[in-house]
């Protein structure tokens, strides 16, 4: 009797809420610990970029106009569904060599449960009445800034996506990550868990790829309005932040050489980092 | 309808006011201002000294120091030797310094506002009702932020990130370097201002009431001159963190500039703010709000209304009363209290207004000033106002930064906000309706860091101001506009 041959998985893009190839059709080796190639991941074009930012416009302005309970039920679903697949995860983490992957893909999920309880708070640290020197009602509330291009870190891969992405799409923002360089796989798989959530589609797109190609290209793109530069090599970053300048882009830079991806990334600053204040004046008269 | 001035004119009676100038004898100038560099008043490096004319005259009032790059370092130098011995100060200790520049402030208030009118030509009751006592009001606010910062931001710890290098425009000079003065010496900061070249004489007053509060040298280095000045202040190693108020184009410079040097920056920019009115607006309160919205400070405002959005309905008789109340309006000498509109800032502004105003009329847009005389010295320009104008046109799209308004009409809520956020910038909005579920309405959808309803041009230090978009990022005011002058810290769990 033979031995039944496993069916392997062809990693994609997830853009607008599909899994489609690159135009380009560009791909690249992902390998194994021991050097062995894992799988072929697809190395994506600036038209795919074009076409992930021209989705997360689409549907930023609805993702936003949902109640924020409803956004939190939305982020919780996530947990959910990567809890029932933690397994697989780690696996894919693991893989690569990442070492503690079960420990990471546990804080990965608490990480998006943690933010998915701020999308209906987030308000409450944030905002402000403002006690002005006149007989006006005025307010501040936090909103979120859009579109925002965020380079996540090749490592921790699942971890850091989580601690990036979840803080941005709780504001109501829609967002195009760049993944993990070294290893997407766990990444598009997470995509999966994305896709068949109650997130609509395009609030979160995913491209695989070089972060050199692609990092100046989401940088320079008119429609993103902040770009997170946490997991950008040194140079790219700063490459980034220069084009960054040219519409006046809102850069959030790492919180240092090595963040602690454990505690120190959680915070509702990360929240804020992705959103503007708004302040309302109204006269108040009989 | 018949206006003021015509019933005037028919002879049926007289609303000109007699004269009524404020005196200058509260202030006195010397004829030539040094570098005020770690606490003492330095003669620059550069050797190099610039007018400062008032442009109500074209007089020279004196001549002001022009720094150049050793000046720069100087300043750059005296306030990073300062700075560990002012963050080390306990807050209520810092407090005490910043009250007492409030102090400071209210108490030569009138000298201050004399000061501010005749280096930049705006009103003097609106320097001496809403310059002096607003920034007066920012020092005392920021006070008492001092001793209270671990309450600022839940969760966390905050750290002052060191010498906070800030340029600042011409158009609000005393204004401006309260606010940021005020947030950065309360939070540990220590700074080194640059004044606008047109107008560096109440920031130089300033720096004197600093001296004389007795805070320590360094603390506060104020270095006047010119943009290569302001260039050398936020390119400088030395500096940890950059503020700027100014124009789009010099702010997209800045961050280019500090790019990838880890410097936090906060830009305050241009504008083009739509003031939206409803036809269920009050219309006479309304106009009011337009009149304010653009010619508050001869429209020299980055969050002016420039843009009039009018519902079609009310669109005709919200112009006739608009125009009906241009003619009431006064122009000229800025020391006279009566005066609306003063002197143009500079002629150099004044003929950026004009470009603007010839590329209007070129495009096909109507233009409408009221008859008013005009002195024979200075820059002056009439307000104007321009309707049948389009949104491609270059008057509803640029920052124009004179009393010029450009009128645009609109039929439905949705095509109100389509046309008010189509704009790179969105620093301010403004929204005329007695409905209150429209005004939240209205608010949710504007693109823009600051939204009046039924009001406009209203600033306070506890409430939080700033754009979205290319009009930039940060804010000034409340809680909020602690943060740029801070280094945040997660307290462990």
């Amino acid at each position: 009797m033979t031995e039944r041959l496993p069916v392997r998985k062809t990693y994609k893009l997830f853009v607008d809420g599909a899994f489609p190839r690159s135009e380009s059709g560009r791909t690249y080796p992902i390998l194994a610990a021991d050097g062995s190639t894992l799988a072929w991941a697809v190395r994506a074009s600036r038209k795919d970029l074009r076409d992930a930012v021209r989705a997360a416009r689409g549907a930023q302005p609805k993702w936003a106009s949902s109640t924020a309970y409803l956004r939190g039920q939305v982020l919780y679903r996530v947990a959910e569904m990567m809890e029932g697949r933690a397994a697989q995860l780690a696996d894919e983490l693991a893989a690569t060599g990442a070492a503690g992957a079960t420990a990471e893909v546990d804080a990965a999920i608490d990480r998006w449960v943690w933010y998915a309880g701020w999308a209906d708070k987030i308000a409450h640290v944030a905002g402000t009445v403002n006690a002005v020197a006149g007989p006006y009602f005025d307010f501040t509330v936090p909103e979120p800034v859009g579109v925002v291009g965020i380079v996540t870190p090749d490592e921790p891969a699942l971890l850091g996506f989580a601690s990036l992405v979840a803080p941005a799409v709780c504001a109501g923002n829609a967002v195009v990550v760049l993944a993990s360089e070294t290893n997407p796989l766990v990444v598009m798989t997470l995509a999966e868990i994305l896709a068949t959530s109650d997130l609509p589609a395009g609030v979160v797109n995913i491209l695989t790829g070089s972060k050199a190609e692609l990092g100046p290209w989401l940088a320079g793109h008119g429609d993103v309005d902040t770009i997170d530069l946490t997991g950008a090599p040194a140079d790219v970053g700063v490459e980034m932040e220069r084009l960054a300048a040219d519409d006046v882009k809102r850069v959030v830079r790492p919180l240092g050489s090595a963040p602690d991806w454990q505690d120190g990334a959680q915070s509702p600053w990360a929240v804020t980092a992705s959103m503007e204040l708004k302040t309302v004046w109204h006269p108040k008269g009989a | 309808m018949t206006s003021r001035r015509e019933v005037e004119r028919q002879g049926a009676f007289s609303v000109e006011y007699a004269p009524a100038p404020e005196s200058t004898a509260i202030v006195s100038l010397a004829p030539r201002y040094d570098l005020y560099i770690g606490g003492r008043w330095v003669a620059p490096r550069s050797g190099a000294y610039l007018p400062s004319v008032n442009p109500a005259t074209e007089d020279v009032l004196c001549e002001v120091a022009h720094a150049g790059d050793d000046d720069v370092d100087a300043a750059v130098a005296a306030a990073r030797d300062a700075w560990p011995a002012w963050a080390a100060l306990p807050g209520k200790e810092r407090a005490k310094y910043v009250y007492r520049i409030a102090r400071q402030l209210q108490e030569r208030s009138r000298e201050f506002a004399v000061l501010e009118t005749l280096d930049g030509g705006k009103p003097i009751k609106e320097s001496r009702d809403v310059d002096v006592p607003l920034a007066a009001a920012h020092f005392f606010y920021y006070a008492g932020w001092a001793d209270k910062l671990e309450y600022a931001l839940p969760g966390a710890r905050v750290h002052p990130l060191g010498v906070a290098g800030q340029v600042i425009p011409w158009n609000f000079p005393l204004l401006m370097a309260a606010w940021k003065l005020a947030p950065a010496l309360a939070t540990g900061n220590v700074c080194v201002l640059k004044p606008a070249e047109t107008t560096p004489l109440t920031a130089l007053l300033l720096a004197r009431v600093c001296e004389e509060a007795g805070l320590p040298p360094g603390v506060v280095n104020v270095v006047t001159g010119g943009p290569a000045t302001g260039a050398a202040v936020v390119a400088h190693p030395g500096v940890d963190k950059v503020a700027f108020t100014g124009s789009t184009t010099v702010g997209k410079a800045i961050q280019k500039v500090v790019a990838g040097t880890g410097k936090k920056v906060t830009l305050e920019l241009g504008g083009k703010a739509a003031n939206v009115i409803f036809e269920d607006a009050a219309l006479d309160q309304a106009v009011e709000g337009i009149v304010n919205g653009i010619f508050f400070n001869q429209g020299h405002v980055c969050c002016a209304g420039s843009r009039l959005l009018v519902q079609e309905s009310v669109a005709d008789v919200v112009l006739d009363k608009l125009k009906a109340r241009l003619t009431t309006l006064r122009v000229g000498d800025p020391l006279d209290k009566n005066t609306d509109l003063g002197a143009i800032n500079s002629e150099a502004q004044l003929g950026r207004i004009q470009q603007l105003y010839d590329a209007g009329v070129a495009e096909g847009a109507e233009p409408y000033q009221p008859e008013c005389a005009l002195p024979d010295r200075g820059y002056w320009f009439r307000p104007t106002v321009f309707t049948n104008v389009s949104q491609s046109h270059r008057i509803a799209r640029e920052e124009i930064f004179g009393p010029v308004l450009s009128v645009l009409t609109f039929r439905t809520p949705e095509e109100a906000v389509a046309k008010a956020n189509n704009t790179p910038y969105g620093l301010s909005a403004g929204v005329w309706t007695e409905k209150g579920s429209k005004i939240l309405w209205m608010a949710d959808r504007l693109r823009a860091g600051v939204v009046w309803a039924n009001t406009f041009n209203r600033f306070d230090p506890a409430s939080p101001f700033g754009g979205f978009q290319e009009s930039g990022f940060g804010r000034e005011g409340g809680a909020a506009g602690l943060l740029p002058y801070l280094k945040v810290e997660k307290i462990p769990a």
